[in-house]
């Protein structure tokens, strides 16, 4: 990501604020979207994007966004069905060239990727993840 | 007909038990655990608790025979990814999805869903058209809001009354499909003449709604 984009993230939870700040201090444009105020208190004091409080399952709010005019989308709130939602609208309504949503649920992550929406589900990398590690200690110690 | 129903509220109750009583088969899933229970005493239905945007949990209530999935939760997000899964996994052949955002209703078309319906879009056209012409008695939306029946009592003065269907010459979109005159229903045609007392069953697209009515009424309208 050479140039600097315009990013929509919906959600400032955990992996929503970690993405907003480091997108942000990369010179990156984000605005990011929380229905809770008092989330956006994740944010770096050096976050210079724009905050918008609002449900981004109501088109209006991704209007407010401007996310017609975006480069890339990261649905990253706390439910899977906002994110899928919100990916579908950003792709098929908005026309936004590149949309990611983040979905906990292994079944659905796996139904909505042969979908064609481009889907990270947590649950299967970490447990990916612990799988390798526990893989090569007992390589290790044999 | 085996039909899921995705949701909560007594709504689902009632539901369920006029599906049974035309026949038809439904499966019920709510999240609310209290809810269930009282529903699995109430209705002769499957009544799951869990998640019904869950694959596991919609396989279970029968998706893969079901006929139809009517998800009618609060909240848009559910109903859409509900209706997707059980459309693309399970081979559903209609989805019905309640949207509570208006805006949603053209999202909703767009992402697939075979029926998307607002209540807050039903109520305020209702509201809408009723407003100011008492001589319309009812107001049903058809084909998701796209042709409205209407029927209007035709008093005397109006200026309708009188002239003959060629005559009045309705606004193009709109219908007289019937006419009712005390007992008889007619099916008018172009000579057929109105009269006071009638009571016209009528059609029309939202757009010549207004301009019907105009053309029927007059000032009233």
């Amino acid at each position: 990501m050479a140039k600097s984009l315009f990013i929509v993230i919906v959600g400032c939870g955990r992996l929503g604020s970690h993405l907003a700040n480091g997108l942000s201090a990369q010179g990156h444009g984000v605005v990011v979207i929380d229905l809770r105020p008092e989330a956006f208190a994740a944010l770096d004091a050096q976050f210079s994007g724009f905050k918008l409080v609002g449900d981004a399952v109501e088109s209006e709010i991704l209007r407010q966004a401007r996310l017609d005019k975006a480069d890339l989308l990261l649905a990253v709130a706390e439910e899977d069905n906002v994110n899928l939602m919100v990916a579908q609208v950003g792709q098929k309504v908005f026309a936004v060239p590149r949309v990611m949503a983040r979905v906990a649920d292994p079944a659905r992550e796996e139904a909505y990727r042969q979908f064609g929406i481009q889907t990270v589900c947590p649950t299967t990398l970490a447990g990916e993840a612990l799988l390798e590690t526990l893989r090569r200690s007992g390589e290790a110690t044999r | 007909m085996k039909i899921i129903i995705i949701g909560g509220g007594r709504v689902v109750y009632f539901l369920a038990k006029l599906f049974i009583s035309k026949g038809h088969h439904p499966a019920i899933v709510s999240r609310d655990p209290g809810e269930c229970e009282r529903l699995s005493r109430e209705v002769k239905a499957l009544v799951l608790c869990g998640d019904g945007s869950h694959p596991p949990v919609l396989e279970a209530a029968g998706a893969r025979e079901a006929e139809a999935v009517l998800a009618i939760s609060p909240r848009d997000q559910d109903n859409l990814v509900a209706c997707q899964l059980a459309a693309k996994m399970f081979g559903v052949p209609r989805t019905l999805a309640l949207v509570n955002d208006p805006e949603n209703l053209e999202v909703f078309r767009q992402l697939g869903i075979n029926v998307a319906f607002s209540t807050t879009h039903i109520m305020a056209t209702l509201i809408e058209q009723q407003a100011g012409f008492d001589e319309i008695v009812n107001l049903m939306p058809l084909a998701q809001g796209k042709v409205t029946v209407s029927e209007v009592a035709l008093h005397a003065g109006l200026p309708a009354v009188g002239r003959s269907l060629a005559e009045l010459a309705m606004p193009p979109g709109s219908l007289i499909g019937a006419v009712i005159r005390g007992e008889a229903v007619l099916v008018p045609r172009g000579p057929d003449r109105l009269a006071e007392g009638d009571r016209l069953i009528i059609l029309t697209t939202p757009e010549s709604y207004a301009p019907a009515m105009r053309c029927l009424l007059g000032d009233e309208a």
